[in-house]
């Protein structure tokens, strides 16, 4: 795996590529450049720029939860020949990941010494190191994220230092067991605390690892704090290697992160947006006015989502977003939409969920664009002032 | 709307081909507004305007031709009014392909409490409110005509088969009457094509009196209804043999409710045209796969590690091969192949055994001695 930045600072676009799965015994192909989207709660999206201005077809990156897999055991499916075969995703680089935001929740009061605690559905769950590479090295991902003990930003310090203290001892425990010699991303943690987020990051980066997964966001911390946590890691990393964060999703976190020098997002922000019946319909066109400004919209305060089932939309004949060309968009109306919702159709989700990841890949294809013409903040303000300015318009409007 | 312009297809809203024949199957070419559809079809149930979670793209790549949506369901939500508004069904699905609405008087029998059935028409309960409601066939008609399918159905006295005694010739003579009432009601003939239902139970005095009366009507097609609903299979046969033999040749012969892969190749070798049943559908909700062979449980645990992909036939390639086996000649051969695959020990049912030899099917290679 490699990868390529520009050279600019703070927020960086580069090229991430990784060994087509079916060239990892014949080392000598060539490396095929991947272009990350997301794909499936929770997914990955990535802020690399893309390797060709059309729209070819991205790979996505997925990760992989071992807790989603309970039921089917780690023989199977490697029986099956791993995550690839298995979801029958061929075209797609899937990273594993142990915290699922959505159902497998790091437990920090119940992670000891022994292993990492989760809450799933099937109950609490305790993985150790072992383990848990024994399962990861069944799907065969492309890249894994060692065990991290992740926790809150409300822990006391003790519990903070003991969790960085647990999470290099499990990333040195992942590293001796890794017999396959696969990509592995090195965990850092820290809390809510800059020293140790520092500590953790200069820890991790002494090691041999292809590129850095930041944990223990998403659970609970401020946005305000979080920008000086992010930096206090990313300040400690090289720059030619990739971070990936978990548990940021709304736009807004996404632009903080990428303006901290993040890579890879996971977030379940699309998962909860569809399950709530809300679409997004922030436009994603730039400007095509000469002016060199980067606007998101010529229509002033735009709003960022409806929710499709409210009754204004009975008889709305309109797609959700007349410029998307999203399956969903190109072949239906919120009318029929606000219907499906109403009746609990499976097929309502199946439809909202295409739009969303549609209008949120876009958004990261905007970012970068806007990196690459080196109009990244200037992006980043109009984004969130304009967010500013709808929502001083709804509330001033009551 | 789309009219098919061949020079040999006059513009009525349904027309039917025979393509191919053997004995009593026949394979066609039934036109309707919306499309060109192959016969025999099977016809999936999209209850509230959808196939539970399949995308329209989805649907047609897996040859889909006609889907029934409940008129009930769609009267209550969204209503019939808003769908008019919004152009039809058709516009409002954005399904490009044909559409049957079914009366929703067999709903509300099956579905609701204190449903009662009169001459006037089917009284319930208002499941939103709980007050009295009534369904005339007068109104079935017109929230039909709403809809926009292309095919709509006649509002039926329906009793089950399991039901004996003067009932059954009641509901008979009263759907005879009420036919009249909906063809009165029909508004847009032009567009959308009214099937009557025979009714009878398995009475075949009874059923013989209701093709008739139907037939007289010179409907556009002509469903069979009451059955699929607990009978033993061996009535069941002689029920659609005998209505299929005294329909008219050149209407569709709709069997309502029918179902299950076998009862479908019976039927078709007995002069059927069309099905419709939840089977598919609902029985994909519980994990189970339909195969040339029977079904396949997925979540029993014995297929927690069975890494074999499934060997699909769905209802709708199953009626394509039907439909292609007749045209090409190979009908017999084909029945007895599906026959093959699906009792490999040659335990042919009698019923479908007794069904055959009406149908001049020889499917003696299929079948062990039977025990007499």
């Amino acid at each position: 795996m490699e990868q390529r930045k520009s050279p600019v600072r703070g927020s960086a676009a580069g090229q991430l590529s990784f060994p087509n799965s079916d060239s990892r015994s014949a080392p000598h192909n060539p490396q095929r450049p991947a272009r990350f989207h997301l794909s499936g709660p929770p997914y990955l999206l990535s802020s690399f720029s893309g390797f060709s201005p059309a729209p070819v077809q991205p790979a996505s990156l997925l990760p992989c939860f071992f807790s989603s897999l309970e039921g089917i055991s780690p023989k199977t499916i490697s029986n099956i020949g791993g995550l690839h075969q298995m979801l029958s995703l061929h075209q797609h680089i899937f990273a594993a990941v142990p915290r699922d935001s959505i159902i497998a929740l790091p437990e920090h009061d119940s992670t000891n010494k022994y292993g990492a605690s989760f809450q799933t559905p099937g109950g609490r769950l305790l993985i150790k190191p072992a383990e848990y590479v024994e399962l990861v090295s069944s799907m065969k991902p492309d890249f894994w994220v060692t065990l991290a003990d992740e926790v809150p930003a409300w822990v006391s310090d003790k519990r903070n230092r003991t969790s960085v203290d647990r999470t290099l001892r499990w990333l040195d425990d992942c590293l001796s067991l890794n017999k396959t010699g696969t990509t592995i991303f090195g965990s850092i943690v820290g809390g809510s605390s800059i020293e140790e987020r520092h500590r953790c990051a200069q820890e991790v980066a002494q090691r041999n690892v292809s590129g850095y997964w930041i944990g223990g966001f998403g659970l609970g911390e401020s946005m305000d704090e979080r920008a000086a946590l992010l930096t206090a890691v990313t300040d400690n990393l090289p720059e030619d290697m990739p971070r990936h964060v978990s548990g940021l999703g709304l736009p807004e976190e996404v632009l903080q992160g990428v303006a901290a020098g993040i890579d890879l997002f996971d977030s379940t922000y699309v998962y909860h947006l569809t399950l709530g019946g809300f679409a997004l319909t922030f436009p994603l066109e730039r400007n095509k006015g000469d002016n060199a400004d980067y606007q998101l919209s010529d229509s002033g305060g735009d709003d960022m989502k409806i929710n499709l089932k409210a009754t204004i939309y009975r008889k709305d004949t309109s797609p959700i977003v007349e410029s998307c060309n999203c399956f969903t968009c190109q072949n239906h109306t919120k009318a029929y939409l606000n219907h499906l919702f109403n009746v609990h159709e499976m097929l309502a989700q199946t439809l909202l969920e295409i739009h969303n990841t549609h209008q949120y890949l876009g958004f990261f294809c905007s970012i970068r664009k806007a990196i690459e013409e080196g109009k990244f903040e200037q992006f980043r303000r109009n984004f969130v002032e304009s967010r500013r300015e709808c929502l001083f318009a709804a509330a001033s409007s009551d | 709307m789309a009219w098919f312009s061949a020079c040999s297809i006059p513009a009525v809203p349904l027309f039917l081909q025979v393509l191919g024949r053997f004995n009593r199957a026949r394979a066609a070419q039934l036109t309707l507004p919306h499309y060109l559809c192959q016969t025999p079809l099977f016809m999936p149930v999209g209850t509230q305007g959808t196939i539970k979670g399949l995308t329209k793209n989805q649907l047609e790549e897996i040859g889909c031709q006609i889907i029934l949506g409940n008129t009930y369901h769609l009267a209550l939500r969204p209503t019939s009014e808003l769908i008019d508004e919004l152009g039809g069904l058709h516009k409002f699905m954005n399904w490009p392909r044909a559409l049957l609405t079914d009366s929703g008087g067999f709903q509300m029998v099956s579905l609701l409490h204190l449903a009662d059935i009169t001459e006037k028409g089917v009284t319930f309960q208002s499941p939103v409110d709980g007050k009295p409601m009534l369904l005339t066939p007068e109104e079935s008609i017109q929230i039909q005509n709403r809809i926009g399918a292309d095919i709509i159905m006649a509002l039926d006295d329906v009793v089950r088969t399991t039901i004996t005694g003067p009932r059954i010739e009641e509901a008979m003579y009263r759907t005879l009457r009420w036919i009249d009432r909906c063809i009165a009601a029909h508004k847009r003939p032009n567009e959308q094509n009214l099937f009557g239902i025979v009714q009878g139970g398995l009475d075949p005095v009874l059923r013989d009196i209701c093709v008739r009366g139907l037939v007289e009507r010179n409907l556009p097609g002509y469903a069979i209804g009451g059955l699929a609903g607990g009978e033993d299979k061996d009535s069941f046969w002689r029920v659609v043999a005998q209505c299929t033999a005294a329909l008219p040749e050149d209407k569709p012969r709709y069997v309502m409710g029918v179902g299950y892969p076998l009862d479908i190749v019976v039927c078709s070798a007995l002069g059927a045209d069309m099905y419709d049943c939840v089977y598919p559908t609902r029985t994909a909700r519980f994990g189970t796969a339909l195969v040339p062979e029977g079904v396949l449980k997925l979540k029993h645990q014995a297929m927690a590690n069975d890494i074999r992909p499934i060997d699909p036939m769905c209802e709708c390639m199953l009626s394509r091969d039907l439909h292609s086996s007749i045209v090409e000649g190979r009908f017999p051969e084909f029945v007895c192949k599906f026959l093959q695959t699906m009792f490999p020990k040659g335990d042919v049912p009698e019923w479908v055994c007794n069904a055959m030899e009406v149908a001049g099917i020889d499917i003696s290679s299929c079948c062990h001695e039977m025990k007499v």
